[in-house]
């Protein structure tokens, strides 16, 4: 602590916070979508594995990895800022923050670093599981580490906007089942786009997560539904626009400074 | 020297609610000031906007000179507030929490004396590794008044510090902040309790409907209020000639205004003239909350 200099301890110290938070729950924030990832890639490895093959030479076991891994990384750098704030907001505990002279740009910065490391680390943990037991190639490690940090940045994003906009713990459930899942599942973790018909190969492309998963999933195999440089523009775009609107919220303090 | 707490023309309007209007009141640093009025007055939303929690329609407030909105970031460090409700992290204990808002303030471990020193005066050593979620609503007040501590404000306000605490417990907290004001803090302090007012307090502001009612020193309050009130426990009923003068009964017990210390020869003889006996009786100066009921009512 001492080492940081005094103008970051505040912000250092609302980061730090917010990664001992969900270290300190880790069975249920680390540990248990690793679990999810891996039945998943069981049950569908097992269902489908042998009879479909997604890209040339890739198994669909090891198509599937990245994908699920990528997956687990939004959900989880999601929910991290976004329980994180709704949970303090029920509590009424967010107001220990508030009384404080941090600014609404130290707010954002130290709510979406603890989303990435709370992404990366379930992601991290769900690969050196997956490499246990299958032979998963890295291609390009700049992309996919690219992917995952400004796709979990993205979702940390977005998760404190769904923080700051939800009064109650349903109206999260409800952002979580009806937004964020349709678009996690419906972005091409278990198959590629080509073989949708073309009107929802066309619809899935207004899904930002289908640029995530792709351009991650390219980094391993060095092949995918479309040009990485393109999924990750789209990224980097959907993460500057989010970012602008929760900085943007938080300035006026939506729902927090009444 | 700057005023500890300078509040200028202050709006605050909740849609069609005036929550305030128009409310300037200074705090002189070293006060001790009490901030009164029933539910509803204004008392909180005042202090959530020297907090920063809020934001006034129109109006300055500011703090050891600092404006709340333009230089929130100095008036926040010369702030400490303990709020009302009994809020917490459940993921930390005592010492992890009051290190955290140490952090927030800039603070590191070479603050870790000071929170030692904050853990001690409030009598929370044993609990200092006790997860917040473990501790009685006692343990969580002083846990609070610590976490407003952490970072050595300068101005302290205590929303309803006392609110459902033991009796024990309020004393041992009155005493940790006149010691905190003995040292030099400026206190303000919203209360039900108006006994607490008018023993720890040195001046009061009474709010009523968003607007500052009476503004004096809690003396010339008390001297404001004329007469005195006697209490008489009786044997039998109060003669009706004396009807007018009651303010309470309870049976036989019963609390006579006077408005003047001659009425009380007046009493004693319509007591005895009806044979009434009198069991025991006791003259009473006004208090805060007698002048409390009064400007309320007259206002």
């Amino acid at each position: 602590m001492s080492l940081i200099n005094q103008r970051f301890r505040g912000p250092w110290t609302l980061f730090k916070k917010e990664i001992l938070r969900f270290w300190r729950v880790s069975f249920q924030t680390v540990a248990a979508p690793v679990m999810t990832a891996l039945l998943y890639l069981l049950i569908f490895s097992h269902v489908l594995g042998g009879r479909v093959e997604v890209y040339p030479g890739v198994p669909y076991t090891v198509f599937l990895i990245p994908g699920l891994i990528m997956m687990s990384v939004l959900q989880n750098a999601f929910a991290n800022s976004s329980s994180s704030l709704i949970q303090s907001k029920v509590m009424g505990n967010i107001i220990f923050v508030l009384l404080t002279p941090l600014s609404y740009l130290e707010f954002f910065l130290a709510f979406l670093a603890a989303s990435i490391v709370r992404g990366l680390a379930v992601g991290f943990s769900i690969y050196l599981v997956a490499i246990c037991f299958i032979d998963l190639p890295v291609t390009h490690p700049l992309f996919i580490l690219g992917f995952a940090v400004f796709g979990s940045g993205m979702l940390g994003a977005f998760g404190i906007i769904a923080g700051l906009w939800a009064e109650k713990f349903d109206q999260m459930a409800a952002f979580q089942n009806f937004v964020i899942m349709p678009l996690s599942f419906l972005s091409g973790v278990f198959y590629s786009i080509h073989s949708l018909p073309e009107f929802w190969q066309k619809v899935s492309h207004l899904n930002p997560f289908f640029y995530m998963i792709d351009g991650f999933r390219y980094g391993f195999f060095g092949q995918g539904d479309i040009s990485p440089w393109f999924s990750l523009s789209v990224v980097l775009g959907s993460f500057i626009g989010l970012s602008l609107i929760t900085i943007g919220m938080l300035k006026a303090g939506y729902k927090l400074r009444g | 020297m700057n005023p500890a707490i300078k509040i200028e023309q202050v709006h605050k309007q909740f849609g069609a609610l005036q929550a305030l209007n128009g409310v300037d009141l200074t705090i002189e640093q070293g006060e001790f000031f009490a901030l009164l009025g029933p539910n509803g007055a204004g008392k909180s939303t005042l202090i959530n906007l020297l907090a920063g929690l809020s934001r006034p329609t129109s109006g300055k407030l500011s703090v050891m000179g600092y404006d709340v909105m333009a230089q929130y970031r100095q008036a926040r460090h010369a702030l400490g507030v303990v709020p009302q409700e009994l809020v917490f992290d459940p993921f930390f204990n005592v010492r992890e929490m009051l290190r955290f808002q140490a952090g927030y303030f800039g603070k590191g471990t070479e603050n870790d004396a000071w929170i030692d020193e904050v853990i001690e005066s409030l009598g929370l050593t044993d609990k200092a590794g006790t997860n917040m979620r473990r501790l009685s609503g006692g343990m969580k007040r002083r846990a609070l008044i610590a976490q407003a501590l952490v970072h050595k404000p300068p101005v302290i306000v205590l929303d309803e510090p006392t609110a459902g605490v033991d009796v024990e417990l309020r004393h041992m907290l009155w005493e940790f902040i006149k010691r905190l004001n003995r040292e030099g803090h400026t206190i303000i302090l919203t209360t039900h309790y108006l006994e607490e007012a008018e023993t720890l307090c040195s001046r009061v502001a009474l709010l009523k409907q968003g607007e500052v009612i009476a503004l004096d020193s809690t003396k010339n309050l008390l001297a404001s209020m004329p007469g005195k009130k006697l209490r008489l426990k009786l044997a039998s009923i109060l003669p009706a000639s004396l009807k007018e003068m009651v303010r309470q009964q309870e049976q036989y017990d019963y609390t006579l205004s006077l408005n003047a210390i001659n009425q009380l020869e007046y009493v004693l003889a319509e007591l005895r003239s009806a044979n009434v006996v009198i069991e025991d009786m006791q003259l009473i100066e006004p208090d805060l909350e007698d002048v409390f009921v009064d400007l309320m009512g007259r206002k």
